[in-house]
């Protein structure tokens, strides 16, 4: 692909996500033989316009994490994206729709770790051993597409949709929770929307930083130590609408709550 | 910075300066200078930290101070101050105070943050804060004013920096794995008797906002928090005015006890 079809493509999500409104996915006309690595190449020129205009990167994320959207998506792998200082939701903000197009939400289990890990064949022991803290999410999704209506290189060309995150303040040590076993539910006004358990989450919410490090291994790049990782969705994404009042519970690892405002 | 300026600062500071001195309290600096600005009184305070340095004395982190609504309503503002902790000021857990170490003293129970990482702002966050903390301790702070009477206004409280006296540590660090300092709750005892409770969502919804707060202030003066500064992070309780012969001891949920007392 020509650096200045790259560039183009990027800057059509960046347009899309800077003015809150949706666009037609690049694959119906646009571009319809985008590859999964061309689509990256579009995600860092993105991230490079980003930076350009004065943000940073505050970690990574993982999407296309749980079976049902591999299924979905006829895919093998997840996609990573990178949240950005401007999405940080602070606990005790409110979420305002204004903000977004057409915002979803999934509970996530975050992570940090003390050092970097960098190769392509990482264990799920080798990452919890190289964890620092644990703590609860919840990421705010919104594709720039029409309806969330994508291929796996529209996604990933959109940044893997990432559009806010609530990092919870709550520690907690990797080894004093079997993470596979910890459930989250959402609760909005007191219904009961989703539940689901780490285990969503490629099997153990570890394996999905495993699999990030054998991704960015391929680019010869590490996964960074003191940086809040996002695992992927335990649940999955919930429509929000004005005047929800949002209930995470993630038993013990915490609990977030959130109102929504127009 | 007009000369005019920089005379009135260092006349300030002299003023405030004799208080440690002789020892004893001054009249308030906005009787001097009634148009005494924030930035200003930070400049007095700096001046002091200077003049400490000199005279060889250490800094070993800072503390925030104003940060409940109470504290604010009462003087008027709507974010916190901070000041200059120095070794000298640090005791041990236990220690007793002698009668010469302060003026006129209250004693506030906080959360003291040790950090790991420089944090430099604008933008620091909670989390951010979270992150770079290697270890808390429940703490004692007593507070001070070098303002007889304590007839302080929000720039007579930041020249005098902060309005900081002494601190004192609890004598385990604690790592904040399974902590949520928002419901961490303390209960501060004088001589056993109960005389102010607190949680930790008092100081801004949470006490590492406080030092956000105070790493994205720095960053006005192109300063950051250094990895191994202790913050005082901002009363969960009420200030308690102390007399000789008082023993005060905190008790805190999950962190333990830290106590002192007057001689």
């Amino acid at each position: 692909m020509e650096m200045t079809q790259v560039k183009k493509l990027a800057d059509y999500v960046h347009q899309a996500e800077k003015e809150k409104r949706e666009i037609t996915k690049i694959t119906s006309n646009l571009y319809p033989s985008l590859t999964i690595d061309e689509a990256y190449l579009i995600q860092e020129q993105l991230i490079l316009d980003k930076k350009n205009e004065g943000l940073r990167i505050i970690g990574p994320k993982m999407g296309i994490t749980s079976k049902a959207k591999m299924k979905q998506m006829n895919v093998d792998n997840p996609i990573y994206g990178f949240v950005f200082d401007r999405m940080v939701i602070e606990e005790d903000e409110q979420i305002s729709m204004a903000d977004y197009i057409h915002p979803k939400i999934e509970p996530e289990i975050g992570f940090i770790l003390k050092k970097d890990l960098y190769g392509d064949d990482i264990t799920v022991e080798e990452v919890l051993n190289a964890t620092k803290y644990v703590f609860p999410a919840v990421e705010v999704i919104d594709s720039r597409y029409e309806n969330f209506n994508f291929t796996l290189p529209d996604v990933i060309a959109d940044n893997t949709s990432a559009a806010g995150a609530i990092f919870g303040y709550k520690m907690s040590d990797p080894n004093s929770l079997a993470l596979d076993v910890l459930g989250a539910s959402i609760k909005i006004n007191g219904e009961v929307k989703a539940f689901g358990t780490g285990a969503a989450v490629l099997g153990h919410p570890a394996e999905s930083i495993a699999r990030l490090a054998q991704m960015l291994f391929k680019k010869g790049k590490a996964v960074k130590a003191n940086e809040p990782i996002l695992t992927g969705g335990m649940t999955e994404a919930i429509m929000l609408h004005a005047g929800d009042l949002v209930e995470v519970d993630f038993g013990q690892l915490g609990h977030l709550s959130f109102s929504v405002t127009p | 910075m007009s000369l005019d300026t920089i005379i009135n600062v260092k006349k300030l500071y002299h003023h405030l300066n004799s208080a440690y001195e002789q020892n004893k309290t001054v009249s308030p600096l906005s009787e001097i200078a009634p148009t005494l600005s924030v930035d200003q009184a930070y400049q007095v305070q700096l001046l002091h930290v200077e003049n400490a340095l000199k005279q060889g004395k250490i800094v070993t982190g800072k503390k925030i101070g104003l940060t409940s609504k109470a504290m604010q309503t009462q003087l008027g503002v709507n974010e916190p101050d901070y000041g200059h902790l120095f070794d000298a000021m640090y005791l041990p857990n236990g220690a007793s105070i002698q009668k010469e170490q302060v003026l006129q003293p209250k004693v506030e129970a906080e959360i003291a943050f040790k950090l790991s990482n420089d944090l430099k702002g604008p933008g620091i966050t909670a989390f951010e804060v979270i992150q770079a903390t290697e270890y808390i301790f429940p703490a004692l702070e007593i507070i001070d004013s070098r303002i007889k009477n304590w007839q302080i206004t929000l720039a007579d409280t930041i020249a005098d920096n902060a309005s900081s006296g002494l601190y004192v540590l609890g004598d385990q660090p604690i790592r904040l794995t399974g902590i949520d300092l928002r419901q961490i709750a303390v209960t501060l005892y004088k001589n056993n008797e109960i005389v102010n409770t607190g949680v930790g969502i008092a100081a801004l919804n949470h006490p590492a906002k406080c030092v956000a707060w105070l790493a994205n202030k720095l960053a006005q003066y192109n300063l950051s928090l250094k990895a191994g500064e202790i913050i005082l992070s901002g009363a969960l309780s009420g200030a308690t005015a102390a007399q000789p012969r008082d023993a005060y001891k905190a008790k805190f949920s999950e962190l333990g006890e830290v106590s002192v007392h007057f001689e």
